[in-house]
């Protein structure tokens, strides 16, 4: 078997997209953490931001950050397209509700209005941090002021706080999806990992809204 | 529970043949007994049907007591109706109610082409089987049978997935039309047991092979597949299919 054959098989396209959801799974982690930076205040928060856009080893992982998104949102349409292919006359009636989680039939869309969300972020907060890099480095690109500016717009606030509901569904789901995906349903790990991916989901949506609202709502200076 | 008769509007996909466009046809049915079986409330159907030289409903059926896999239907839409682990033949009509309307159609599947009217084609599934589910047996005197320890664990979760009767409600269930409950199970009661551990390899990697040739979609792990189906396989036999493949993928030259 090859590594073709193995990862384009139907079982193997799934373990690319549970492989790298588990990487954004972390990747959220990181990125939550480092900007809650903003909590503590504008000068920590802009030295973080300083270090996270400097660093090789940082820059690096962005590169694997962007391959693994490309790769989740390819193989995820892959498996959606083949998916829609496999039922080409539908039911008159279907009780869907009765046997699955609605949001659990709905990454595709989930995962679509993320991904929207993600192009309108970048260009927020990525390309200028990325164009401030190339430009002279003796004033350093506050993001600080950056993020307040982007979110004293209501509008853009409440589009954040959508996205991040979007987001809280394609976890509730994704995260344990990836495990049972790897192989692992066990009688005791199980409900663990169901009761950690609630927990974590809830806890990161919380702390990403959280953000907006500060500035908005001016809870920070 | 007390019994009562029933009269019912009947909505029920009618197709001549597997090029034919198929439709809804609508039908009355008058004084169905609640103890009847939904099988038997299609045979008064039929009869009446036949009484007015109309042509019968195909619907597949065979043992009607639950264990042979032949009967299927999506009833009210759900695969075998609204009970849980249960198959349409042992769905009693005391799950309806005076007046109600029932829409029957085919499995809906790329994979199970219909054939006429109810019936359609599973072969697919006996082509996954052929491709791996089976084990090499030695000729000769049969061994003593316990020669071969199994853990008890092992034993009962071979068991269960072996409880499969192969009807494809999780592929009828499934939002992506996939066959990886059954997959899973088939894979899982043979790589549990001794007497399967010599094509273990090659029996996972042959029928998802096989699976994805005949046109099933790719498991998103919503497990409708495991609330519907009648035998109530566990999803943990697709997690175990998956690490199966991992295995045996990795393992392979």
């Amino acid at each position: 078997m090859t590594w073709k054959q193995f990862f384009s098989a139907s079982v193997g396209k799934k373990f690319t997209v549970a492989l790298t959801g588990i990487f954004l799974i972390l990747f959220l982690i990181v990125h939550a953490g480092v900007n809650s930076a903003i909590f503590v205040g504008r000068d920590d928060f802009n030295n973080i931001a300083h270090f996270m856009s400097h660093n090789y080893i940082v820059r690096i992982l962005e590169i694997g950050l962007f391959v693994g998104i490309f790769l989740h949102i390819i193989q995820a349409l892959i498996v959606w397209r083949q998916n829609a292919a496999a039922r080409p006359v539908g039911y008159h009636m279907s009780k869907a509700n009765k046997n699955s989680t609605w949001y659990s039939r709905s990454m595709g869309l989930l995962g679509t209005l993320i991904l929207l969300f993600l192009i309108m972020h970048m260009s927020h907060f990525f390309v200028g941090t990325k164009v401030a890099l190339y430009l002279e480095d003796d004033a350093p690109h506050d993001l600080y002021e950056k993020m307040r500016e982007v979110f004293s717009n209501g509008y853009i606030v409440i589009i954040y706080l959508i996205s991040l509901v979007a987001l809280f569904w394609h976890l509730m789901h994704g995260f344990q999806s990836a495990f049972q995906t790897l192989g692992l349903n066990h009688k005791r790990f199980t409900p663990l990992i169901k009761t950690i991916g609630v927990g974590y989901t809830i806890i990161i949506t919380l702390l990403f809204a959280s953000m907006p609202l500060a500035f908005y709502f001016k809870w920070i200076e | 529970m007390e019994h009562y008769n029933m009269n019912l509007t009947l909505k029920i996909w009618r197709q001549a043949n597997s090029g034919a466009k198929g439709s809804f046809e609508t039908y009355q049915v008058k004084d169905i007994s609640s103890e009847m079986s939904f099988l038997e409330m299609f045979d008064v159907l039929n009869e009446q049907l036949i009484a007015e030289n109309k042509e019968p409903i195909a619907f597949d059926h065979d043992c009607r007591e639950g264990i042979c896999g032949m009967c299927s239907m999506y009833i009210n839409g759900q695969p075998h109706g609204p009970w849980k682990q249960n198959t349409t033949c042992q769905l009693h009509m005391r799950a309806f109610k005076d007046g109600d309307t029932i829409v029957v159609e085919p499995w809906r599947s790329r994979a199970f082409p219909v054939i006429k009217d109810l019936v359609v084609d599973r072969t697919a599934f006996d082509r996954i089987i052929q491709a791996g589910g089976y084990i090499s047996v030695d000729t000769g005197n049969a061994q003593d049978a316990n020669a071969l320890p199994v853990p008890k664990k092992d034993a009962d979760n071979a068991f269960l997935a072996a409880a499969c009767i192969g009807c494809g409600a999780c592929v009828a269930a499934c939002k992506n039309g996939s066959a990886m409950l059954f997959v899973g199970a088939k894979v899982s009661q043979l790589a549990l047991l001794p007497q399967g551990k010599p094509e273990r390899e090659t029996r996972v990697l042959n029928m998802v092979a096989q699976m994805d040739k005949e046109g099933f979609g790719n498991c998103t792990n919503t497990y409708a597949c495991e609330a519907e189906c009648p035998k109530g396989i566990s999803v943990a036999n697709i997690a175990r299919l998956n690490l199966e493949y991992i295995h045996a993928g990795l393992n392979s030259e």
